[in-house]
């Protein structure tokens, strides 16, 4: 591998090194937030609106995907003036039926591409994968980077793969999903979250959900310094999808003082910010309940879809 | 791609219940066991510096009631406490640990109200760590000479013992527990801006059984601590203050055979290479000088950074400080409260003219200040020299001064180049860099890759005008006793 000047290779050389037990005192006190009344309130109809609801599985049909897109924007109509899911995510086989199924509301569709959620296939069928999906109206488009060639450090292989992936995608929104469960370290998401975002990921994302850990707050965190540093350097703002691992709207509440403290409130909208969960949305719905009726309502009260 | 939409969203107050403290009108002294009224019939007010509001009176202490604390303090020293084997002792110091844990709720809210430090770190860091130092100390008490082996450790009789505002309760652990466990009878004094939680303490200590007149508390001013350092039959004196109090102290000392160790000032430097993990090292700055609103002896407030990442710290610095919440102490989001005094917003507003008349390059961050109260943004200092004013006298406030460096031996004589030398934190990703600063870094305590972390375990100490002696783990043991030849 040779350096050339302005390679990725320069850019990751300035990459900050990250001290977990900084980030993890970091994280901790993010969770020592008060988050009551009318905050509460506000910051659970946000979460709401930053879902992105998946369904990412080998046995989805159409039925199953129907069902989730209705949920989507009929959340629990019991309760009114709730705000619909930020988007649902589906394989690209389901693009087609979704976009059909959601026409007329503006939730957007998402498409995990790039033989999600492993990657390992030729470059070909990624670029032919991702096309599939835009072709069938995707909006928003979920890559997975290709793990084994960053951590042999080829870097240039990643950069350009994402670069290409993003040609790829046309006007739909790129988010690069980083599998930081494989990455091990922090300064691996650091560089990976840098190298994305030089390559043109509208958003980054921390997991596929496939693997475990998922979405971390340090893991989280660490990808949020990425984004402000990028945005301190050139005004451009990049998106945050932690997906998989955030199940509770206490601990959503949190990912958004996370988000507030570390980037600011310009990023607490669903155009810069995500979860990837398919649980969360019912245990925040059971919240606002709450909240509005004074008393818990079992899991059976809200729909599964 | 939808357009930018700006929420925004505000943490909801979230009011600490002031309800757990049952604030009496007046507050005694507390002498031989018994909780008495001064001899001059005076009492000083005590106010909350969030609202300016009075809290309590608390009694205020002459000569004569100095001596009668010393004197109680002399007689149980003679007659009980070191009779009493180490193993009782310990008993003693264990309960009164653990009445501290069981109010301490109470003690952080009271802390918090009386202080103008934030609740949350009244509640995660002073009373915990308050607590843990009388654990902590309670286990040494019968291992004395194991702790000194063949030195024959004896203890030295009252202990004077003057303490500053910054961290009442703390502080006084600080003092109380370490001089208790050695063998040692007590006279303390609290600072008269803070003594709310020390009275509180002494009825932890009265319902503790504690032997009469081990502990003694006269609350007061400067003169109440002087009657305390001149008094003859006083064995030792612990002070933690200011610089200039500490010199005074030292020179009435002279001559005589008190023991002394003294915690004062500092102008500690917080000293970030270029290949640090730089967001952590941010976080190092904020949590080395705006901690308890910068009013810490040990404050992070010289700030010197690696010319070639300096322009980036600094952008992420001032980022990082608009997300800081100044406010009511009492509310749990709060990360900034009140200036302790009147007095000490005075001499910090002095030092920012200074500053500016200086030419030096004033920051503070954008946040909303309550009305009433003595409240100041963060605020920073680049474009400074070693010469400014303003990076080498002590200010005691949320003010960080910002100075550039370009290699190691620079870094290490700028760091060096100061009156004090109480801590430092050093910010690298290399080992064996750390280890090499903490050996030519003349300050007390060197922090790496991280600042203002306590432990009861940790010895805290300062070099050159910081002050002289060790407080806390075996080395604070040494302070309260003498040895045999």
């Amino acid at each position: 591998m040779t350096k050339k000047s302005n390679s990725i290779y320069d850019v990751l050389a300035q990459s900050p090194s990250v001290d977990k037990v900084g980030v993890e005192e970091r994280t901790t006190r993010f969770q020592t937030r008060s988050i009551k009344n009318e905050a509460k309130w506000q910051g659970l109809n946000m979460v709401l609106n930053m879902i992105d609801l998946t369904t990412l599985e080998g046995k989805d049909t159409p039925g199953k995907v129907r069902q989730m897109c209705y949920k989507a924007h009929h959340l629990h109509d019991s309760l009114e003036g709730l705000p619909s899911v930020a988007a649902v995510c589906v394989y690209p086989s389901m693009v087609k039926l979704a976009k059909d199924e959601l026409k007329g509301t503006d939730v957007k569709v998402a498409s995990v591409s790039t033989a999600f959620p492993s990657g390992q296939a030729p470059h070909s069928v990624k670029i032919d994968d991702t096309k599939f999906a835009v072709d069938s109206g995707a909006d928003e488009i979920d890559m997975v980077i290709s793990r084994g060639k960053f951590l042999a450090g080829d870097y240039q292989f990643v950069f350009d793969e994402i670069a290409s992936i993003k040609e790829a995608c046309g006007k739909a929104r790129l988010k690069v999903i980083l599998e930081t469960g494989e990455l091990s370290t922090l300064d691996n998401v650091r560089k990976a979250s840098d190298l994305a975002i030089h390559a043109g990921a509208d958003f980054i994302k921390t997991s596929t959900g496939k693997i475990q850990p998922a979405a971390t707050m340090p893991v989280t965190y660490t990808m949020l310094q990425a984004i402000r540093d990028h945005y301190l350097a050139t005004g451009k703002m990049v998106g945050m999808k932690p997906a998989g691992g955030v199940s509770n709207s206490k601990l959503a509440l949190y990912y958004l003082v996370m988000v507030k403290e570390t980037l600011g409130e310009d990023w607490l909208n669903n155009t810069y910010f995500r979860f990837g969960a398919s649980s969360l949305a019912n245990d925040v719905l059971m919240q606002m309940v709450k909240a509005k009726t004074g008393h818990y309502s079992s899991a059976d009260y809200f729909s599964i879809d | 791609m939808s357009k930018k939409e700006t929420t925004t969203w505000d943490y909801a107050p979230a009011p600490e219940s002031t309800k757990i403290v049952q604030l009496k009108e007046k507050y005694d002294l507390y002498i031989n066991g018994k909780f008495v009224k001064p001899s001059s019939g005076k009492y000083f007010k005590t106010i909350n510096p969030a609202n300016e509001k009075v809290l309590a009176s608390i009694a205020q202490a002459n000569e004569k009631d100095v001596d009668i604390a010393v004197k109680a303090a002399h007689k149980a020293y003679t007659s009980v406490w070191s009779k009493m084997t180490g193993a009782e002792r310990g008993k003693y110091i264990f309960r009164i640990a653990r009445m501290m844990q069981e109010r301490s709720r109470e003690l952080a809210v009271a802390e918090s109200l009386d202080s103008g430090k934030t609740i949350r770190e009244a509640r995660d860091i002073d009373i915990p760590l308050a607590c843990n130092h009388f654990f902590y100390y309670a286990g040494w008490a019968d291992k004395l000479d194991e702790a000194f082996p063949g030195r024959k450790p004896k203890s030295l009789g009252v202990a004077g013992q003057i303490i500053p505002w910054n961290f009442p309760m703390l502080m006084a652990a600080w003092k109380i527990a370490p001089a208790l466990a050695t063998g040692n009878t007590v006279v303390i004094k609290p600072a008269e801006t803070t003594s709310l939680t020390m009275m509180i303490l002494a009825e932890i200590i009265h319902e503790s059984g504690l032997p009469a007149g081990v502990v003694n508390i006269v609350a007061g001013y400067g003169d109440t601590g002087a009657a305390i350092v001149n008094h003859p039959d006083v064995n030792k004196i612990a002070f933690t203050g200011s610089t200039g109090v500490g010199k005074l102290i030292q020179k009435s000392l002279a001559g005589t055979e008190k023991k002394l160790t003294l915690e004062l000032g500092g102008k500690s430097a917080n000293i970030i290479f270029d290949d640090a993990p730089l967001d952590q090292a941010v976080e190092g700055i904020v949590n080395g000088i705006f901690f308890n609103q910068g009013h810490v002896c040990c404050a992070g407030s010289r700030l010197f950074v690696q010319e070639s990442v300096a322009d980036k710290v600094i952008d992420k610095l001032k980022f990082r400080m608009e997300s800081l919440i100044v406010g009511d102490p009492i509310d749990k989001n709060t990360d900034i409260g009140a200036i302790n005094s009147k007095e000490q917003y005075d001499t910090i507003q002095k030092y920012l003219k200074i500053g500016k008349d200086e030419g030096c390059d004033i920051y503070q961050s954008p946040c909303k200040l309550p009305k009433n109260g003595y409240f100041m943004p963060p605020t920073l200092f680049t474009d400074v020299a070693q010469s400014n004013r303003i990076v080498q006298e002590e200010i005691f406030g949320p003010v960080l001064t910002i100075q550039t460096f370009r290699t190691i031996d620079e870094v290490i004589q700028k760091a060096n180049n100061s009156p004090y030398g109480l801590a430092a934190g050093v910010w690298t990703d290399k080992g064996s860099r750390i280890f090499n600063l903490t050996t030519q870094l003349r300050a007390g305590i060197v922090w790496a890759n991280t600042y203002n972390k306590f432990d009861p375990a940790s010895p805290f100490g300062g070099y050159k005008e910081s002050g002289f002696g060790r407080e806390g783990g075996m080395h604070g043991l040494e302070g309260y006793l003498k040895f045999d030849k």
